[in-house]
């Protein structure tokens, strides 16, 4: 039986607006095990990205128990939290989130540079050739298509070697073929390094080729039933 | 990828809005080096000017001290006059080491200031004038020919404006009196520059004066007698003793309160860099709330934020310091001659002297300029939560 990457309890985040209280992510109990390919799919504000978040330790849980691997972080400050963000796990976003300024080889390494990780370049030059963007170093944001820019994301995701990677809607931006490609890497990732992943997608053609899919509706998990019902609603 | 390199690309994503706030600095610092070189450079020439006049102790007919002191560095005596029966009862002091009498007298010279007419400053000089000063030297001609001889030796410069060379006739008017130029003095950096001299005994006979002074200077053997030698001297009816360093003291105090004031501009254009250097980092991190919330996601922590907006901070205080610096020196001479328009007196010697430790100092000011001004925004920025940095900047 492999380590549980993530492991959730009860897990709730609570946002307020004025006087009133939404749950974004309702007492879900979790577990992820080390290896494998999640999906979170469900409709929008079902909670998706709210979950990865609070996985990423980007965001602070309202209630519950949450832990990475095997470690709390339910109750971690933010000086803590940056040990799991720099190395441990990484992210993806919908919208590429690059630094505009810096050029897509610079992107990669400013992973590294705050991981404090040395040998920043010869390692960088390896991961963009990985993901097929070794000719592209030299190119600011600006200057790469969708697909080429969620690439140079994923090379910054994986130069820091992690142990789970979470995407939020990483084809979100994307045409269909690009968004193809940017699965590939992430099933070969998986298939290939073993490398944890949890992808957040509206798409279900994308979001069923992982090894499991699990849907969410009002922040909580709902059964296979009600899913089978959502997949066909989509 | 180091922080100074992420900083130094930030900068440079706004390069108007960056040159604007490094230019801002660089007025505040050139205005810093500009007033502390002229305080430097005033003090120095003050203190040239006095020590160059020769003596340590200058005795002038009683009145206002600091019009004394203040017409003394014109010249070297007041307009009031003694008797020289002064002069002959201090020459045998065994304290003296050498002394000089002087009478100085103004003429309106109606050909002055390009035909305006203005005063003419004549100074009545004995032999031991050269006593007092070793250091001046003929360019050309000699001492006069005889004590009551009606020559001149001119200053440097007062030859050089006039384009007198020896035996040239110098007209007084008013008196009506034709000189002959005797000699010619070289250039010293003082005062004595722009002055025409003639022996003592012609001056009293042609303007008047007969057996009357204005200054007597005295240099004394030992610098230490000069509270006693005032002392002494304190009973002589109708003289003051003014001693040189009483003089400086003086002049410095007057020149105080104006340093009060040069110091006070130079603070509020600090404060105003400061506050726009402030203003625009904090405009940067505003617009990079997003930037920000993704470098904490991939790893920054409070620290490195912190250091990358406190090194941006810097680095635009080190440019305006080098800009300042450079500027500064590059617009002293003008300073200086603007300075010399405004100021009713200004020594001889450059007036706005930029020292290399003035230099360091601005330098190292800057750089604390950006240090404090880049605490403010690098704590905005580092204590960003991540998810809401990145949500806030959609």
């Amino acid at each position: 039986m492999s380590t549980p990457v993530i492991k959730a309890n009860n897990l709730t985040k609570i946002y307020k607006l004025f006087a009133e209280e939404i749950y974004a992510v309702n007492n879900i109990d979790l577990e992820i095990r080390c290896g494998e390919f999640v999906s979170l799919m469900g409709p929008s504000g079902s909670g998706k990205t709210t979950l990865l978040d609070l996985m990423g330790c980007l965001d602070s849980v309202s209630c519950g128990r949450l832990e990475v691997l095997g470690n709390e972080v339910s109750c971690a400050r933010e000086n803590d939290l940056v040990k799991y963000r720099r190395g441990i796990i990484s992210f993806i976003f919908q919208e590429f989130l690059l630094i505009p300024s810096l050029t897509a080889l610079e992107n990669v390494e400013l992973s590294l540079h705050f991981s404090r990780m040395t040998k920043e370049r010869k390692h960088s030059l390896e991961i963009m050739e990985r993901v097929g963007l070794g000719h592209r170093i030299n190119h600011l944001p600006k200057q790469l298509s969708g697909g080429e820019r969620q690439r140079v994301a994923i090379a910054r995701a994986l130069a820091v070697s992690p142990q789970l990677l979470l995407a939020d809607e990483p084809t979100g931006n994307l045409d269909t073929k690009s968004a193809q490609e940017i699965f590939s890497i992430f099933k070969k990732l998986n298939e290939e390094d073993g490398l944890t992943i949890i992808v957040a997608t509206h798409n279900p053609k994308l979001g069923l080729q992982a090894s499991r899919t699990i849907f969410l509706q009002d922040g909580k998990i709902i059964s296979k039933e009600k899913s089978s019902l959502f997949l066909e609603m989509i | 990828m180091k922080s100074i390199a992420i900083a130094f690309k930030n900068l440079q994503r706004k390069k108007i809005r960056s040159f604007l706030t490094v230019g801002g600095v660089g007025v505040a610092v050139a205005v810093l080096v500009s007033l502390m070189g002229f305080d430097e450079g005033y003090q120095r020439g003050l203190r040239s000017d006095i020590d160059k006049m020769g003596f340590q102790v200058l005795i002038t007919a009683k009145g206002c001290p600091y019009e004394a002191a203040t017409l003394m560095l014109k010249g070297g005596g007041g307009l009031r006059y003694m008797d020289q029966e002064v002069y002959s009862k201090i020459i045998n002091d065994p304290r003296v080491a050498a002394i000089t009498p002087q009478l100085v007298h103004t003429v309106y010279d109606p050909d002055k200031n390009n035909g305006q007419g203005g005063l003419a400053l004549y100074m009545g000089i004995h032999r031991s004038f050269l006593d007092l000063k070793p250091w001046i030297k003929f360019k050309s001609g000699n001492w006069f020919s005889q004590d009551d001889a009606e020559e001149v030796i001119m200053g440097y410069e007062a030859a050089e404006f006039e384009q007198r060379s020896i035996g040239d006739k110098i007209f007084i008017p008013g008196i009506e009196k034709i000189l002959t130029v005797a000699g010619i003095f070289e250039r010293t950096g003082t005062q004595d520059d722009g002055l025409i001299f003639l022996p003592l005994v012609t001056a009293q006979n042609i303007f008047g004066l007969p057996d009357q002074l204005t200054g007597i200077g005295i240099k004394l053997k030992e610098i230490s007698q000069i509270a006693g030698f005032e002392e002494d001297l304190y009973d002589e009816p109708g003289i003051q003793v003014i001693s040189m360093a009483e003089v400086r003291g003086t002049i410095f105090n007057l020149i105080s309160s104006a340093k009060v004031m040069t110091n006070s501009i130079a603070i509020i254009a600090i404060f105003v860099a400061v506050i726009g250097v402030v203003n625009t980092i904090l405009m940067s991190v505003f617009e990079r709330t997003k930037e920000i919330g993704v470098m904490k996601a991939i790893g920054a922590s409070r620290f490195d934020i912190f250091r990358i907006i406190w090194i941006e901070t810097t680095l635009i205080c080190v440019w305006g310091g080098i800009m300042g610096n450079l500027f500064a020196i590059i617009a002293a001479r003008l300073v200086e001659h603007m300075l010399r328009g405004i100021l009713p007196y200004a020594p001889s010697g450059h007036l706005v002297v930029i020292t290399g430790g003035l230099l360091l100092s601005s330098f190292m000011g800057a750089i604390i300029m950006g240090l404090v001004a880049g605490i403010y925004p690098a704590l905005r920025a580092s204590s960003m939560r991540p998810i809401e940095a990145i949500r806030r900047g959609e």
